[in-house]
C-alpha cells in the first residue's frame, strides 16, 4: 500500500478532526489579522492562558463520551480541584509540589469514584455524574465558602507567560542564551496543553484499556464476545476524566491566583466541554473521535469568544453565535443517516 | 505469506500435536442439557469431535445447534453435563476463557467492532505490545499476514470495519478467528454472506487446518457444502443428538428423514377447498443489498401463503421491504391496483394499500412496553378514534374494548403497562393493534414464536377467519408444522429468493425441508 493511499485513508477516517483543525486555523488567522496587535507573542500568551482550563475539561469529557456516556461532573471536579489548589499550592517549593500532587490526586480519585459508581452501581453515567457533580460542588464550597485563596506568585507568573519568563523566574539558566531564543517566545500554557495531550492521551489510546473504551462505545456486545476488560476500561475512562478535569482546575487556580466555588461557572464549563467534544469530531454515540479533537474543539469555542472582545460585539450575543456554530458543525455529522438502508437501524 | 510476524503472536496454525493422539476426541460432551424459561433447548446430549476432522452439525430450526455451539464457545453455561478437552474437564464462563483454551467460534452475529480498524479487530483482545502499548506496526503486519492467508489482500488493515461490505466483514471475522491459532474452530453459518470466490478460499483454509490437525465444527444449511467439505456428520433434532455418521454412508433423503420427526401437537382449523383467487399482493424480482435476490410471489385475497425456509434466507427482509422499511429496494410491487412499494410504514398502512406487519421482535418493534395496553392497541390507528386533533375518550375505550373482546386478551385493566402481560397476550395485542387498521394485506413474521400452545391455536383460528373475510395473508414461520397445517400454499426461500412453491398435498415436511436445503437443485433425489 502506498503512503498516499494510507494518508487518504487516515484523512477519511478522521474527517471530523481535520475539519476542526482547518476551522480553527482559519478563524484564528482572521482573528490575528483583525487584532491591532495580532501575530504577537503577547496575544498568543493571553489567548493560551484563557484556553487551558476549557481544553482540559473538554479532554476530560471526551473519554466518557467515547464510551457512549456523558460526564456531567467535569466542571464541578475542575472547580473542586481549583479550590483545593487555592488552599494548598503555596509555601516552600516542596509544599507547592505537594499541593499540586494532592490536587491532581483528589480529582483523579473523584473520577475513580464516578467510574466505580457507574460500573458497580449499574447507574447510567449521566445521572450518576449529575449527583456526584453536586457533591463535588458541595465539597468545593466547604473548602472555600468565599472566593479567595493564596497561590504562589512565582508559580503564577512562570506558568502564565512565555518560556523566557519561566526560565527567568526560576533561574534555570541564562534566558537570553542564543540557543534558547528560537523557543523563548512559546507560551507556557500552550506547552502544558500539548505536553498533556501528547504524553498522556496518545499513549493511553494505544493501550488495551484505551482500545477497549472505543470498542465499548462502538459495539459493547462485540467487545464482550471478544473477551475485552469492559469493567476495568469503564472505570479507567472516568478516572482519566477526573485527572484531566483536575489538571484544568489546578491551572485555573494558578492562573487566577485564587479559588472560587462558582456553581454557574462549573455548569458552563460542563456544557461547553460537551460542545467542544462534538466540535472536535467525537460522536456522542461513542466509539469515534478522541481527546485531541476535543482540544481543538475547545480552542474553537475560545477563539469565538475572543472575537467578541476585539470586534466590541455585545457579549450578550455570544451564546447565540456559539449555538449556531455548534448546530452547523453537528449537522455535518448527520449526513450518515441518509446512507442507512434499513430504517429500523436508525433507532438502534 | 509475509516473512516477518510479531514475535509475541506467532502465526502458527498447527498445534503440533502428534497425529497418533487423534483416536482420543479433542472435544467431548457428556449429558449436556440446557433449558430456557422452561423450554428445552438441549436434552442430555453426548457429542464428540476429533482433531484433523471437519465435522458437520445438521438440524432444522430449533434443533439445538446454536445452543450447542454457544455452550462449547463459552457464551452459555449448560444446566448439567460435562465438557472435556483432550480428556481434561473444562468449564467456560465466557468466550475469552474458551479462546484461551483454543476453542474459537465464528458467530453468525458478527463480533467485530465497527469503529475500529481491521487490524485492531483481528488482534482485538490480545494485541502485540511494546512498552505496554499496542505495537501498531506488529499488529499491522500480523493482520496483513492473516489476511493474506485467507487471500484477502484487498482488505486494507487500516480500513475501518464499518466501511467494509458485509462479505468483507465476514472474511475479517474469519481472519480474526484464524489469528487466534485455534485448536477447535467453530463456523456457525460462516459462509452465508460470502461471495463464491471467498467460499472457495474458506474451503481451502479448512482443508489446510485439517492437515494441521485442527478440529472444525461446521454448521451450514447448505447440503452441497457439507457434502464437499465434511468427513463426519451429526444430526440434531428437537434438542437431542440423533446420530453421528461418516460422510457417504447415508443418502440425502435419509439425512432429511433423520432431521424430521417432530411430534405435531397442534390442531389446525380446516382449510377450505376454494378456488385460487386473483392475486392481490404481487411482487417480482425484489432485490435489496444482497439479502434479497430476485424474490417473486403473489398472494390472493382470502389466501394464507406460508413463507418457509431456514432462518436468515431473506424472509425478514422481504417483509420489511413490503412494509416500506428498507431503502433502495429494486423490483416491482403491486397491491391491488396500486403499483410500487410503499416508501414508509406510514404509507404502507394507509389507503389504498392497507398493509400491516406483525414484526419479528415484539418487544422492540411491536410494542412500547412501558405504555398501557390501550395505548399500544391504538398506536397504529389513532386517526380512527380522533375528533380533529383530539383523541375522543369514548371512541377510544369503545375501540379498545372491541379489540380486547375480539382477540380474547386476558388482562386486568387496559390501563396496565403492556409489559405486565404474558408473551402470548402481548402478541395478541400486537395483532389486535394492526387489525384495528382494517388491513387488506397482513404480513406475519413468525407470530407464534415463544408463545404457549393455547394461544397458538387461537392465532391459527384467527388467521383463517381473517382470510375468510377476504384479506391476503403472508405468514412466515420457522415451525414447519404450522406451515403445513395453516397454509393454502407455501413458498420456500433460500438465499434471498423463492426457490419452491408448494400447494395442496405437496405441502409436507419432507418437501419443505428438502426445498429449504435447496436439495432438488443439486441432488439427484428430487424431493419436491
Amino acid at each position: 500500500m502506498t503512503a498516499m493511499s494510507a494518508l487518504s485513508t487516515n484523512m477519511r477516517q478522521n474527517r471530523g478532526l481535520y475539519g476542526a483543525v482547518i476551522l480553527l486555523s482559519i478563524i484564528y488567522l482572521i482573528y490575528n489579522i483583525l487584532h491591532p496587535r495580532g501575530f504577537s507573542s503577547a496575544v498568543l500568551i493571553q489567548n493560551a492562558n484563557e484556553s487551558v482550563a476549557i481544553v482540559f475539561v473538554a479532554m476530560a469529557q471526551t473519554i466518557p463520551v467515547l464510551l457512549g456516556g456523558l460526564d456531567l461532573s467535569v466542571g464541578a471536579v475542575m472547580t473542586l480541584a481549583a479550590c483545593i489548589a487555592s488552599v494548598l499550592v503555596n509555601g516552600s517549593p516542596l509544599q507547592i509540589v505537594f499541593g499540586m500532587v494532592v490536587t491532581l490526586a483528589a480529582g483523579t480519585a473523584f473520577g475513580l469514584c464516578n467510574g466505580l459508581i457507574v460500573v458497580y452501581g449499574r447507574i447510567q453515567p449521566i445521572i450518576a455524574t449529575l449527583a456526584t457533580g453536586a457533591i463535588a460542588i458541595g465539597l468545593a464550597l466547604f473548602i472555600r465558602p468565599k472566593p479567595g485563596g493564596d497561590i504562589d506568585g512565582d508559580l503564577n507568573w512562570a506558568l502564565t507567560n512565555s518560556l523566557w519568563d519561566f526560565v527567568e523566574t526560576y533561574g534555570l539558566f541564562d534566558p537570553d542564551a542564543p540557543w534558547f531564543a528560537p523557543v523563548a517566545w512559546i507560551p507556557v500554557p500552550l506547552l502544558i496543553i500539548l505536553v498533556f495531550g501528547v504524553c498522556v492521551w496518545l499513549p493511553f489510546r494505544r493501550t488495551v484499556l484505551g482500545r477497549t473504551i472505543y470498542a465499548i462505545g462502538s459495539a459493547e456486545g462485540a467487545a464482550f464476545m471478544s473477551g475485552l476488560p469492559i469493567n476495568r476500561a469503564k472505570v479507567a475512562a472516568f478516572t482519566l476524566g477526573g485527572f484531566f478535569a483536575s489538571c484544568g482546575g489546578l491551572y485555573l487556580a494558578i492562573q487566577t491566583a485564587s479559588g472560587n466555588a462558582d456553581i454557574t461557572q462549573a455548569g458552563a464549563y460542563t456544557l461547553n466541554s460537551i460542545a467542544a467534544v462534538v466540535l472536535g469530531g467525537t460522536s456522542l454515540l461513542g466509539g469515534m473521535g478522541g481527546a485531541i479533537g476535543s482540544l481543538i474543539g475547545a480552542l474553537i469555542l475560545r477563539v469565538i469568544s475572543f472575537y467578541f472582545r476585539i470586534l466590541s460585539i455585545d457579549p450578550l450575543l455570544q451564546p447565540l453565535v456559539e449555538g449556531i456554530v455548534l448546530l452547523a458543525a453537528v449537522s455535518l455529522g448527520a449526513f450518515r443517516v441518509l446512507r442507512v438502508k434499513n430504517r429500523l437501524e436508525l433507532f438502534r | 505469506m509475509a516473512p516477518v510476524i510479531g514475535a509475541t503472536t506467532p502465526l502458527s496454525f498447527g498445534p503440533g500435536a502428534s497425529p497418533n493422539m487423534s483416536d482420543q476426541p479433542f472435544l467431548q460432551l457428556t449429558g449436556i442439557s440446557k433449558h430456557f424459561a422452561g423450554a428445552r433447548a438441549l436434552e442430555n446430549v453426548d457429542f464428540a469431535c476429533k482433531r484433523g476432522s471437519i465435522h458437520a452439525v445438521l438440524g432444522e430450526n430449533g434443533a439445538g445447534k446454536s445452543t450447542l455451539i454457544k455452550i462449547i464457545a463459552g457464551v452459555l453455561e449448560p444446566d448439567s453435563g460435562a465438557m472435556f478437552l483432550e480428556g481434561q474437564q473444562v468449564r467456560f464462563s465466557n468466550p475469552a476463557e474458551a479462546n484461551s483454551a483454543g476453542v474459537v467460534c465464528i458467530f453468525q452475529e458478527l463480533s467485530l467492532v465497527p469503529d475500529l480498524t481491521v487490524a485492531d479487530n483481528i488482534s482485538l483482545a490480545a494485541p502485540p505490545l511494546k512498552f505496554g502499548m499496542i505495537d501498531r506496526r506488529a499488529q499491522y503486519r500480523f493482520a496483513e499476514a492473516v489476511l493474506a492467508r485467507i487471500k484477502c489482500e484487498d482488505v486494507d488493515p487500516n480500513a475501518l470495519v464499518k466501511d467494509l461490505s458485509l462479505s468483507r466483514r465476514q472474511m475479517v471475522e474469519i481472519a480474526k478467528a484464524v489469528g487466534k491459532s485455534p485448536k477447535l474452530l467453530i463456523l456457525d453459518e460462516a459462509t452465508s454472506a460470502l461471495t463464491r470466490k471467498d467460499v472457495e478460499t474458506v474451503y481451502g483454509l479448512l482443508e489446510d487446518l485439517r492437515q494441521d490437525n485442527v478440529a472444525s465444527l461446521f454448521i451450514s444449511h447448505r447440503m452441497n457444502e457439507v457434502e464437499r467439505l465434511c468427513d463426519t456428520l451429526s444430526v440434531f433434532r428437537n434438542g437431542r443428538h440423533v446420530e453421528t455418521f461418516t460422510k457417504g454412508t447415508k443418502t440425502d433423503r435419509e439425512i432429511v428423514r433423520l432431521m424430521i420427526g417432530r411430534e405435531v401437537d397442534a390442531h389446525f382449523p380446516p382449510k377450505p377447498q376454494a378456488e385460487r383467487t386473483a392475486p392481490h399482493l404481487q411482487f417480482n424480482d425484489l432485490s435489496w443489498e444482497g439479502r434479497l435476490k430476485g424474490a417473486s410471489l403473489s398472494v390472493g385475497k382470502g389466501e394464507i401463503v406460508g413463507l418457509g425456509g431456514l432462518d436468515g434466507q431473506g424472509q425478514k427482509e422481504l417483509m420489511l421491504a413490503l412494509f416500506g422499511v428498507l431503502r433502495g429496494v429494486e423490483g416491482t410491487v403491486k397491491v391491488g391496483e396500486k403499483t410500487g412499494a410503499p416508501l414508509s410504514p406510514a404509507a404502507a398502512k394507509r389507503e389504498p394499500r392497507r398493509i400491516c406487519l406483525v414484526p419479528e421482535d415484539r418487544k422492540t418493534e411491536g410494542l412500547m412496553l412501558p405504555m398501557s395496553i390501550s395505548d399500544n392497541l391504538l398506536a397504529a390507528s389513532y386517526s380512527r378514534v380522533s375528533v380533529g386533533p383530539f383523541i375522543d375518550p369514548a371512541l377510544e375505550s369503545e375501540a379498545v374494548d372491541a379489540a380486547i373482546a375480539k382477540l380474547q386478551i386476558k388482562l386486568g385493566s387496559p390501563q396496565d403497562a403492556v409489559a405486565t402481560l404474558s408473551g402470548g397476550n402481548q402478541q395478541k395485542v400486537v395483532i389486535a393493534k394492526w387489525l384495528m387498521t382494517d388491513p387488506d394485506v397482513i404480513l406475519l413474521n413468525d407470530p407464534t414464536r415463544g408463545i404457549d400452545v393455547g394461544t397458538k391455536q387461537e392465532i391459527y383460528r384467527l388467521m383463517r377467519e381473517l382470510a375468510d373475510e377476504g384479506r391476503a395473508i403472508l405468514f412466515y414461520s420457522t415451525d414447519y408444522a404450522e406451515l403445513i397445517g395453516c397454509c393454502d400454499r407455501v413458498a420456500i426461500m433460500y438465499d434471498g429468493s423463492i426457490v419452491a412453491e408448494l400447494a395442496g398435498a405437496a405441502i409436507n415436511e419432507e418437501a419443505i425441508i428438502g426445498a429449504s436445503l435447496n436439495l432438488h437443485a443439486s441432488g439427484p433425489e428430487a424431493v419436491s
